[in-house]
């Protein structure tokens, strides 16, 4: 008998808890749309009145450009891959306590790498796929572990080397394009991979590919890892409490490097499938890749939770892809980007929460 | 390598560096009080949008100034309420503020000046000093390629560092940064302190916008700040968290852009992309220990919550 009813509590408090850990993101989101709005109305000249009409347009156009007829579900499809990989990349790296900042390097670095290795002429396919996605996994995790090492051995924040980092792989990737016989000469772009090293799509003539499926799967095997494993709990103690941890037994260091590396590598197979599946070259980078950004909005909307990414990034390449029926129907795409930095800004807020409860504790106290 | 050649290579490493020299200033004041500043890129393109609209509304570049650093001070007011009241992340903070601005700006664009990618070209600050001071040989020349941003700058950093070792307000700063538990029990308010260096490191980051935009070209274009903010944290930590260190930085980090671009001209120039990297390599070596010393402000990154352990 009370057997049953632990069981019923626990079930219980699974749900709160669940329910709780997604109320705050539901907030952050339904704010951001809130604020949003009001830019959709400026933009389109609409008085304070039509407030829901705005509300109506914002969401009814996101709708229809992220999942209005097939061809923008693809591309949907499309944007969501590369995220759920930076977004994962993110989550490890904060799981251990540590900002990667570097994921759009990381990334850069993958898509390099697979740009290289994809042109190796008359392999197999099959072969020929699993390398590019090693060569990408390894990039990223050597891009990342530079960081991670030098956080580990010297002390340095890994936020600077990281940001530092970013820019040096775009210098790279410019030098190693425009530059080197890696690139087309007067073209600003490496060559075409070759046939055998494309990732199938779904569809000829969008970027939606099998990747999708990697990425799903990359997300639910770091879940896994960092939940089920020893080396995910070495990883977590660390992030929660380095001292406790140490004390524990956890070296520190060599957890540091591993998350780092971790990181790194989930970014550069993004970068490479991107190449391998979307792109099928890498031209020469005026800016940092904006998935990489993105990426941390992905991981912090979703606590730093591997699956929880993929619905996150799900939002988020919604948002990338309905950016051209916005644009067409009067409302610039901007809009987009200023819901994503609104959803981080309140994401990092989470502390008014626990702000408002304290203050209630506190105040509880002094009326006694 | 003629003298002449030399000015314009040196007048043209002050100009580029001043944006930096102002945002990395800002930078400075920021860290030293405890609050990382990741958002200093977004605070100068907010800074390098306004003054042009400033510019463009009133027809006066020097309302457009003052625009751009009320529109930086703004900014970093979000960055500083989240970091210090709120205690969100300061790099989360920071991050968000740099997408933030980005999309604004262009969001902007599109809204006031009713197209994309980029806006008109307003009046930008002209720049006229009096023939006697032209006429002087060499410096006379090396003057007149300047601007008064370049002045400004110079002169910020003077003030920066005298403010900063020299008066009660800095022991402050510099307390606050180092240990704020011990700068609250001597009845300094670490939150008024904090509040009011991040505010001045947006407006410093805001001017360095305006010196980006009014300064050199008097429009603004998506990207046109390309990472500067970033450069400017690198020359904050590489300058040793100090105003004439910071200087140093930022006109070492824009001689080699200045090179490059003088280079070009002669036969035996090495690729962009390795002047583009100097200054985030030196910085990584930098704190790394391979080049000079660092060592930022004990408390920086960290909110300081008031009756804690």
């Amino acid at each position: 008998m009370n057997k049953v009813e632990n069981k019923n509590n626990n079930s219980v408090n699974i749900v709160k808890n669940t329910l709780k850990a997604l109320a705050f993101p539901f907030f952050s989101i339904i704010v951001s749309i809130f604020v949003a709005v009001f830019f959709v109305m400026w933009a389109k000249g609409y008085s304070i009145l039509q407030y829901f009409s705005a509300l109506g347009d914002l969401f009814g156009l996101i709708y229809k450009g992220g999942f209005g007829n097939t061809r923008v579900t693809f591309v949907t499809v499309s944007e969501v891959t590369p995220l759920i990989f930076t977004g994962v990349a993110n989550a490890v790296a904060f799981k251990t306590g540590l900002f990667n900042i570097g994921v759009a390097g990381q990334f850069i670095l993958g898509m390099l790498a697979a740009a290289i290795v994809g042109t190796i002429p008359g392999l197999n396919p099959v072969i020929h796929i699993i390398l590019i996605i090693l060569a990408g996994l390894v990039a990223g995790g050597i891009w990342g572990a530079i960081p991670g090492y030098l956080k580990a051995k010297v002390g340095t924040h890994e936020v600077i080397n990281t940001i530092m980092m970013n820019y040096i792989s775009m210098a790279l990737a410019n030098f190693l394009i425009l530059r080197t016989h890696f690139g087309v000469p007067g073209k600003a772009s490496t060559p075409n991979i070759q046939k055998s090293a494309e990732l199938h799509r779904f569809v000829s003539g969008s970027g939606a590919n099998i990747s999708i499926f990697l990425a799903i799967a990359v997300a639910i095997f770091i879940f896994w890892l960092l939940w089920k494993t020893t080396v995910g709990y070495e990883i977590r103690a660390v992030g929660i409490n380095p001292h406790g941890a140490e004390y524990g037994g956890i070296n520190i260091a060599k957890n540091t490097v591993l998350a780092m590396v971790l990181s790194g590598a989930i970014a550069g197979v993004g970068g490479a499938t991107h190449v391998a599946g979307v792109l099928h070259n890498v031209k020469d980078f005026m800016a940092l890749p904006s998935y990489g950004f993105d990426g941390i909005a992905v991981a912090l909307l979703a606590k730093s939770n591997p699956i929880g990414c993929i619905a996150s990034a799900l939002l988020f390449g919604t948002l990338n892809s309905s950016s051209r029926t916005l644009e067409l129907n009067g409302i610039p795409k901007e809009i987009v980007y200023l819901i994503q930095a609104i959803i981080i800004i309140f994401v990092a807020t989470d502390y008014i929460v626990k702000y408002f409860s304290e203050k209630k504790k506190k105040e509880a106290i002094t009326n006694e | 390598m003629s003298s002449v050649i030399l000015i314009t290579l040196l007048a043209q490493t002050l100009r580029i560096a001043t944006p930096l020299i102002f945002a990395a200033l800002g930078g400075i004041f920021s860290e030293k009080s405890g609050v990382v500043n990741i958002g200093l890129e977004g605070m100068m393109i907010i800074g390098a949008f306004f003054s042009v609209y400033g510019s463009y509304i009133t027809g006066s570049p020097l309302m457009g100034i003052v625009f751009g650093v009320v529109a930086g001070g703004v900014l970093a007011l979000i960055h500083a309420v989240l970091s210090i009241h709120l205690r969100a992340d300061q790099v989360i903070s920071g991050t968000a503020i740099n997408l933030f601005s980005t999309a604004l700006a262009s969001f902007l664009i599109f809204k006031l000046f009713g197209k994309g990618g980029q806006t008109d070209i307003v009046k930008g600050l002209s720049y006229n000093i009096p023939d006697a001071i032209t006429n002087i040989p060499l410096i006379g020349k090396f003057i007149s390629e300047l601007n008064w941003f370049v002045i400004l700058a110079i002169i910020l950093v003077f003030v920066s560092h005298y403010v900063l070792y020299k008066t009660p307000l800095g022991l402050r700063i510099r307390a606050v940064g180092e240990h704020p538990k011990a700068a609250d029990t001597l009845g300094i308010n670490v939150y008024k302190i904090r509040y009011f260096c991040v505010i001045l490191s947006g407006m410093l980051a805001g001017l360095g916008g305006a010196a980006l935009s009014l300064g050199i070209t008097p429009l603004y274009r998506e990207g046109m700040v390309a990472g500067r903010g970033f450069i400017a944290l690198a020359a904050v930590i590489f300058g040793n968290w100090k105003p004439f260190g910071a200087l140093g930085a930022s006109l070492l980090f824009a001689f080699g852009s200045a090179f490059n671009i003088f280079a070009q001209g002669l036969s035996w120039n090495l690729p962009t992309e390795v002047y583009d990297v100097i200054p985030y390599v030196l910085t990584m070596l930098a704190l790394a220990g391979f080049v000079g010393k660092t060592t930022g402000p004990i408390a920086s990154g960290k909110p300081y919550e008031k009756g804690s352990r």
